[in-house]
């Protein structure tokens, strides 16, 4: 009895959904934004060190020859920066996305949660107990530090009086990136490898090489194909867990698939970029505002303009003060901080 | 009135209780000051670590003592009892148990300020240090009133809850700031900045002691003299308002000595965070929540807790040192951790 009435109130509040999300606009957005994408990493090619006109960029993508500086320049620098750029930004946004879908949390973030500090602090035990170890298995250990940080956080929240709320997850989460980061520093100063972490921390893609887009390319493609695969039962589990669960689905296993997912994008994201916070915040919140509350939407729609904020912030971040490159995590902070203080203005209730 | 005639047996007891405790973490403090006099490559017995400090010391002894090793020692304890008052402070008045300056985003204000002071006159100029708890304070003093103001909402007032994560989320946008600016910096006061950052006791001279001295000296018993205040704010706005406590004038000027001490410590010591937090939740456990006696308790668990981190953070892996800090917060975060756990909402 109670099931089938929880269902017809799930279905009802199904249909309203189903109202409120606008598949036109969607489909807009996400035309606009792979548009938008293609011209921000052609514009990100054709700007550096040596200026290099668009015409010269199309030509080194689509007809490469090898004779041609300029060519060399764009495919072993500029091509996968920019790549990488893109993906990490895919990756921080799809995993934000399903965070906020699947526990209606509308602060939740790789980052806000303690993940992307999980992943640095393996990436400093790495570095100091295992030298020269390749990036296959750089990346394994980083999944891992993700799956470390949010296990600490989810764990002292669920022990908490009062349960988990969104706020005090966040409080949580800071303290486990302040006690990682702690510890990340304590190693990087013992085993005087601060030079070679201070690259990730400051979170850069300068370094991205075809090699680690090789590696990486697979486990995030998969994960991003589960995640849209998984978007529907998101939707559900974003209506609350008795809903979807009269409707149906089975949350635990869902939960533990979106949860794996997450712990993939983002280690796979801070393998390459380190600890950059608050795009898995703004972007879904941005794609939910214009696609409305479905997460197929909302998730593909992350894809595109994740890529297209980090890309952007690339590009940014390296014609602020040349020849140097400013941190891209600082500058997405710069929107991110405002826009976090927004939502929790907001109470961090609705969702 | 009159409980407090037949409570006067028990009273003297706590008090008893209350001095003895504050004598045993005395004691702790001196004992910790010896070893930590002995801590470093070169060894000294505590015998002559002793016979040194009463002058009987050869050149290098006293070389070493007085001028490195003394100095740090006094600038740890100085920064834990300046954190740990303004940590309980912040936490009698917002009546929040999770309230530290570092969390709350105080000592990153303070940060930044040394950072700018630091990029002016870089570190192995003959600095005006005296200048640097002033600036710290200015920083720390308009990251407070920004936050206050953000986490303000009309008819609600500002509940605990929101002003951490205001806290949290100014921090995050001051850090990223400084990270911009230490692109501008030299290698080597880069590499300076990035040991402040992490909460290393750097101002280890007398200079430092004697820029952040004043400040102790006059706003800890500024403070002491406010436990009254402090005690009916606890007990809750409205009670506070009942017993005639001009809540609003009082709480500016404890919030101001609150963030002139964080500031003055932070900007000798480094990013140390959490000690505002631990020092008076050890203290309250130790002596009970009135500030008369919970003051100059926090004060002394504070001192302890920097100078034992300090000295753990110089002996532990010699000869590098691992930064305070880094330390404390070692130590710190999981306490945080389990105070959110034990937290009702």
């Amino acid at each position: 009895m109670a099931t089938s009435a929880e269902g017809l109130e799930g279905l009802e509040k199904l249909e309203e959904l189903q109202k409120r999300s606008h598949p036109i606009r969607a489909v807009v957005a996400l035309v606009v934004g792979l548009v938008g994408l293609v011209f921000a990493i052609a514009l990100s090619i054709s700007f550096g060190a040596a200026d290099i006109s668009l015409s010269t960029v199309w030509k080194a993508v689509f007809n490469f020859s090898s004779d041609l500086t300029e060519h060399q320049i764009i495919h072993e620098i500029r091509l996968p920066r920019v790549l990488g750029a893109a993906l990490v930004g895919a990756c921080f946004a799809v995993s934000g996305a399903i965070m906020q879908g699947m526990t209606r949390n509308p602060l939740a973030d790789s980052g806000l949660l303690g993940l992307n500090a999980g992943a640095a602090f393996m990436l400093a035990v790495c570095f100091a107990f295992f030298p020269g170890l390749s990036y296959m298995y750089i990346i394994m250990w980083s999944f891992l530090g993700a799956g470390l940080g949010v296990a600490i956080v989810y764990g002292v929240g669920s022990i908490a009086k009062g349960g988990l709320t969104p706020m005090r997850l966040v409080l949580a989460g800071a303290a486990v990136s302040a006690l990682l980061g702690a510890l990340g520093e304590g190693i990087a100063l013992y085993f005087r490898i601060g030079q070679d972490l201070a690259f990730w921390y400051a979170g850069g893609v300068s370094g991205t090489k075809w090699s680690h887009l090789q590696i990486m390319g697979p486990w995030i493609l998969a994960a991003m194909i589960g995640a849209l695969i998984l978007s529907r039962s998101i939707t559900l589990l974003s209506l609350g867990e008795e809903i979807a669960i009269g409707l149906g689905q089975r949350t635990g296993i869902i939960k533990v698939w979106g949860m794996i997912i997450v712990l993939v994008l983002a280690g796979a994201a801070v393998s390459v970029v380190g600890a950059v916070g608050f795009v898995g915040l703004i972007v879904p919140h941005l794609t939910r505002y214009i696609v409305g509350h479905d997460y197929r939407w909302i998730i593909s729609c992350s894809v595109v303009y994740g890529a297209l904020l980090v890309v952007l912030a690339d590009f940014i971040a390296r014609i602020i003060n040349p020849p140097y490159e400013s941190p891209i995590g600082a500058l997405i902070a710069f929107i991110g901080v405002p826009f976090f203080l927004y939502l929790a203005r907001k109470g961090g209730k609705e969702l | 009135m009159s409980h407090y005639s037949y409570l006067t047996a028990s009273q003297q007891k706590t008090r008893k209780k209350n001095l003895f405790i504050l004598s045993i973490l005395t004691i702790l403090i001196i004992i910790t000051f010896i070893i930590s006099m002995n801590t470093g490559v070169i060894k000294l017995t505590p015998m002559e670590v002793l016979s040194t400090l009463f002058g009987q010391g050869d050149a290098q002894q006293q070389l070493i003592l007085f001028e490195f090793r003394l100095p740090r020692i006094i600038v740890a304890v100085l920064v834990g009892m300046g954190l740990a008052i303004s940590g309980a402070i912040l936490q009698g008045i917002s009546r929040n148990a999770l309230a530290d300056p570092g969390i709350l985003g105080i000592n990153a204000g303070a940060g930044l300020m040394v950072m700018l002071f630091i990029s002016f006159f870089p570190a192995t100029a003959a600095a005006p240090v005296f200048l640097l708890p002033v600036l710290a304070f200015i920083g720390s003093g308009m990251t407070a009133i920004l936050i206050y103001a953000l986490s303000y909402k009309r008819h609600e007032g500002i509940t605990p809850m929101r002003l951490l994560l205001t806290g949290i989320a100014v921090a995050a946008g001051i850090s990223s700031a400084m990270i911009v600016l230490t692109l501008r910096l030299s290698p080597e006061n880069y590499q300076f900045v990035a040991t402040w950052l992490a909460g290393s006791i750097w101002g280890s001279n007398w200079k430092f002691v004697l820029a952040l001295l004043p400040w102790i000296v006059v706003l800890l018993p500024f403070v002491y003299s406010k436990s009254r205040v402090l005690n009916v704010l606890n007990l809750g706005e409205l009670t506070a308002v009942g017993l005639g406590a001009s809540i609003e004038k009082e709480r500016r000027w404890l919030l101001a000595a609150s963030v002139g001490l964080a500031g003055a410590s932070v900007s000798v010591s480094g990013g140390i965070g959490f000690v505002g937090l631990i020092a008076p939740h050890l203290a309250r456990q130790l002596v009970g929540a009135k500030h008369q006696i919970l003051l100059p308790a926090s004060a002394l668990v504070g001192g302890l807790l920097v100078l034992m981190a300090d000295t753990i953070g110089r002996s532990l892996l010699e000869p590098s040192e691992i930064p305070a800090g880094i330390v404390v917060a070692v130590l710190g975060a999981p306490y945080f951790l389990y105070l959110l756990a034990r937290l009702k909402q």
